[in-house]
């Protein structure tokens, strides 16, 4: 069911422009990397060419002895460690006595320039002690000797970072008493996030003891607080600064090396110090996406309704915990909407091995799952005959729920996603129906939007924004959050706009800056728009009461019956009466005094079960969303063409519905862009270095083009959820999910081949289409044998 | 090495090594900070910048090799302050996200738009093909060079 929304809004709910983006056309937004300082030294760190090392001796006098070289630090220097996730801080700024994949940092010099930076790396003499590496996550779970890092317990393998078994309802007996189970092994390859502009830092340590550090990160409040932990300074006295960051898709979502080494390496030398990341170093840093290993069983009764799910999840977790602990649980978690599980069950293992850690993706740890799970989907409905979205919608779980796992679940607009790709498609006529070769898939998915808590306990607002009006009329709007091309910077623009009646364009948000600007947690979990939007929507309304007030006791007239729009403050009584916005600020600023309010949001605490990890996957609402893709595919060489993919997604309600489409867009492409090309891959013994990137550069890594990208349409579905601001929910990472089970459901469509590991390249698809040839042929599937409900 | 290359009509004479890349010539020496770097070998196009009014990689390129060139980088797109036409379409197409491939992207598309005025979305697509943007899926890109060529009106944003 669709809740209503009000339609009377002025500025949300309309196409606006992004505030930022005549800078951004002009060249003239500025990045980090754009940033330059009197004095500025440049930074390089060295890296591990081992995948697995004891640090014997780090010799840094040479380096240190070179013309224009200022500083060498090791990880002696900082010998801290720090971890995004307060219960697993494993990781050094620099490495103390191991490295853990080729590409670990080892030292850190700051220079003149980036070629002498460079030159005193080469001078720099580390002896390793080889260790044997883990490359493969069974390897690493097998392993008994030369742990990756220390057990916890003696005895325990110290490459296991996390195991999650939870079980809601009784597995087994669902199973048992399932009119038909279908079981599968999937695979899902690793991929990274690919922003554009590389990771950049400058540090600047002053007389006085302040530290600032600018970085293209998406979580300046987690990076204040780890730099102020980890270099063992106050907390107030530390500053982080955003600029725009260049897209970041959950790669900056910690902190990493480069942000310790340029505070530290100005600490030493006084003067500011500079790193950009190359290209190769973005493709260590990584923290991308998980390779699982998924087994699923899953149990449906004649009528063709879900009976019990079991999962056994594997998770590759390269050498560092990262977000690891929450994807684990995540894993897991994010299965149980949008359809009713009456029992559920998972097993999730992540292990350490010697490749660059793994971390949050967009659609941090349910994107794998989601793949698994809707092509199980699509298997269960063809054996029990029913066409796919009709089985979808059989099994859907509703709304103003709990799911299995207690999830609070308000609003939900699946059934109207479904509906919505499945008209635009024209389903019913083709499914089943296209020429062999040609296939259409269907998948669904559900996503957060926001993590119910924060990464560190605390009671503490999620998000806060102040604002503050100016008697000009002007409106400056102080915002902590995460602008990373995602659009958040104009939300908090059109809320403060809708609220106060001015127009955006005399809206200044004043952002990045921990010095001045509240706290907000920063862009991940697709939090932002929920939380900030909230908190922002609380700060202006506060002002709006006052200018009401105010103006309403000039007019001699109740404060409701002052509105504020477009510029003008005006009688709703009587439409002739009005005033210029200033002047009903300048009203207001008399009676109440100088204006400013602030706002925040917190959590709902009763949206999640009582168990233990209960709290994880928990999120005040979540967004649903439901594809179609269209594909092509030529059996003689294994190439799938998607053509088109139909995206349909509930955001609860769309604040600006063109950023909407945007984020829709994007998610779809980078679901794309996983289930055909993308491969963060390293070698084996076999194939050159073990343990080295397969391809660390844009040439090698391929990501799409305009020429690959398919077309795509979108949909927008308004549920208008109770808690969301003017309804809205998140946008920006669950349309990725069903990308890919999409795309492999139509593949089966269009050549009766599953394909269950990733991605769809062409080599792995060739080999699938040989191996069906050898064991009977390809034809198309037969169309679906019933109705729904109706037992075969 | 001393060389003289036209940055956006204007002349600048500079003393620079020889393996100093255009990209960081434009960027570091002049300041010109809207040609971004994105991949450093010529993957992504983000630094395409016009030599001689023909698209090319900034990083690929020596600074030495651009003397006596003329050379046209986003700013000066527009030198008056305004807009042009393209980058007034991509604004209002949303044609960008985090906008860091956008300027490589408006100096791939110029040159394409003044040899073909009259685009199609294929044409656009295979013109746009050397340039990666990871934010978008490339379909507001793709409209805002519709628009820009006149082939296609948007009209939808209020403000």
């Amino acid at each position: 069911m669709i809740r209503p929304s009000r339609s009377d809004h002025r500025v949300i709910g309309h196409p606006q422009r992004k505030i930022e983006g005549l800078a951004k056309s002009t060249g003239r937004a500025v990045y980090t990397d754009d940033i330059t300082l009197p004095g500025m030294l440049h930074g390089k760190i060295l890296r591990s060419p081992h995948p697995h090392a004891e640090i014997v001796s780090i010799d840094t006098t040479a380096a240190a002895a070179l013309e224009g070289v200022h500083a060498v630090i090791t990880g002696r220097d900082m010998p801290v460690q720090y971890g995004i996730i307060p219960w697993t801080p494993d990781e050094y700024p620099l490495c103390v006595n191991r490295v853990r994949y080729i590409g670990d940092g080892v030292a850190a010099v700051a220079a003149l320039d980036e070629d002498t930076a460079n030159r005193a790396l080469g001078l720099i003499d580390v002896e390793y002690r080889e260790l044997p590496a883990y490359l493969t996550p069974q390897e690493a779970a097998a392993a008994t000797t030369d742990f990756i890092h220390e057990p916890k317990k003696p005895g325990h393998n110290g490459n296991v970072t996390k195991r999650v078994r939870l079980e809601f309802g009784d597995v087994d007996d669902g199973l048992d008493e399932s009119e038909l189970v279908v079981e599968g092994d999937y695979f899902f390859e690793g991929t990274t996030h690919t922003p554009i502009e590389p990771h950049c830092a400058i540090g600047l340590f002053e007389g006085d003891g302040k530290l600032t550090v600018w970085s293209a990160t998406q979580v300046p409040h987690y990076l204040h607080r780890e730099l102020a932990r980890v270099l063992d300074l106050e907390g107030a006295k530390v500053r982080v600064v955003q600029p725009l960051v260049g897209g970041a898709f959950g790669g900056k979502s910690e902190p990493f090396d480069l942000e310790f080494c340029v505070a530290k390496l100005s600490m030493m030398t006084g003067r500011p110090v500079k790193i950009l990341y190359t290209r190769e170093e973005v493709f260590y840093a990584h923290r991308g996406r998980h390779p699982f290993h998924m087994r699923y069983r899953t149990g449906v009764d004649g009528e063709g309704k879900l009976k019990a799910v079991d999962a056994e999840i594997l998770l590759d977790g390269g050498a560092y915990a990262s977000f690891g602990l929450v994807t684990t649980y995540y894993a897991g978690q994010l299965l149980c909407a949008p359809y009713a599980l009456p029992a559920y069950r998972f097993d999730s293992t992540r292990v350490y091995t010697n490749k660059p850690a793994c971390g949050p993706k967009r659609g941090h740890g349910s994107v794998q799952p989601r793949f698994a799970f809707e092509v199980q989907m699509d298997k269960l409905a063809e054996r029990v005959g029913m066409d796919p979205i009709e089985f979808r919608r059989l099994n859907f779980i509703g709304e103003d729920t709990r799911t299995i796992n207690e999830l609070r679940i308000t609003s939900n607009g699946f059934l109207e996603c479904l509906e919505a790709v499945e008209r635009a498609s024209d389903w019913k006529a083709r499914f089943r129906q296209l020429p062999f070769g040609q296939g259409l898939g269907i998948a669904g998915s559900t996503y957060i939007s926001g993590t119910n808590y924060p990464i560190y306990p605390n009671d503490m607002p999620q998000s806060g924004v102040q604002i503050q009006i100016d008697r000009s009329g002007r409106v400056a709007v102080f915002s902590g959050g995460s602008e990373i091309g995602q659009g958040c910077d104009s939300v908090v623009a059109y809320i403060a706009a809708e609220e106060l009646g001015v127009p955006i364009s005399h809206v200044r948000v004043l952002r990045g800056d921990t010095d001045f600007t509240p706290v907000d947690l920063g862009a991940y979990s697709s939090r932002v728009t929920f939380m900030l939007g909230n908190a922002c929507i609380q700060a202006a309304r506060e002002l709006r009461a006052k200018v009401q007030s105010a103006v309403g006791e000039a007019w001699e007239c109740p404060p409701d019956r002052v509105d504020l729009l477009g510029g003008l403050a005006v009688d709703t009584a009587d439409p002739a009466r009005s005033l210029p916005i200033a002047e009903a600020f300048n009203l207001a600023e008399a009676r109440f005094g100088t204006l400013g309010a602030t706002g925040s949001y917190n959590t709902p605490k009763d949206v999640h079960g009582e168990y233990r990890g209960g709290t994880i996957g928990a999120s005040p609402a979540y967004s649903f969303t439901a594809h179609v893709a269209e594909v092509r595919v030529d059996v003689e060489t294994g190439i799938v063409e998607v053509e088109k993919i139909w995206i349909a997604h509930d955001c609860g309600k769309a604040l600006n519905p063109v950023l909407v489409e945007g984020q829709m867009e994007g998610s779809a492409y980078m679901g794309y862009a996983e289930a055909l090309m993308e491969e963060q891959i390293f070698k084996d013994a076999d194939h050159g270095r073990a343990g080295l990137h397969n391809a660390p550069s844009l040439l090698d890594y391929r990501i799409p083009t305009s020429l690959d990208t398919p077309a795509m349409e979108s949909f927008i579905v308004e549920s208008n959820d109770p808690e969301g601001p003017y309804g809205a929910k998140e946008a920006g990472e669950g349309p990725l999910h069903p990308s890919i089970p999409a795309i492999a459901n139509a593949i089966y469509d269009a050549i009766g081949v599953r394909l269950d590991r990733l991605p769809f390249s062409p080599p792995n698809v060739w080999r699938r289409i040989r191996e069906a040839e050898a064991g009977g042929g390809l034809t198309k599937p037969g169309a679906p044998s019933r109705e729904v409900g109706v037992a075969p | 090495m001393q060389i003289a290359v036209t940055v956006n009509g204007r002349l600048h004479e500079r003393s620079v090594e020889p393996r100093r890349l255009l990209c960081d010539f434009l960027r570091d020496d002049l300041g010109l900070t809207g040609t971004r770097v994105g991949c450093e070998h010529g993957a992504c196009g983000s630094c395409t910048i016009l030599v001689d009014g023909e698209s090319a990689r900034s990083c690929l390129m020596f600074a030495v090799q651009a003397d006596g060139a003329e050379l046209t980088t986003v700013e000066g797109l527009a030198p008056d302050g305004g807009l042009h036409p393209l980058q007034a379409a991509f604004r209002e197409a949303h044609g960008l996200q985090c906008g860091f491939c956008t300027p490589g992207i408006l100096m791939t598309m110029l040159p394409f738009l003044d040899e073909n005025p009259d685009p199609d979305e294929a044409e656009i697509r295979t013109a746009l093909s050397g340039n990666l943007c990871r934010c978008t899926g490339y379909q507001n890109i793709v409209k805002a060079v519709l628009i820009a060529a006149g082939v296609a009106t948007n009209g939808e944003s209020s403000q």
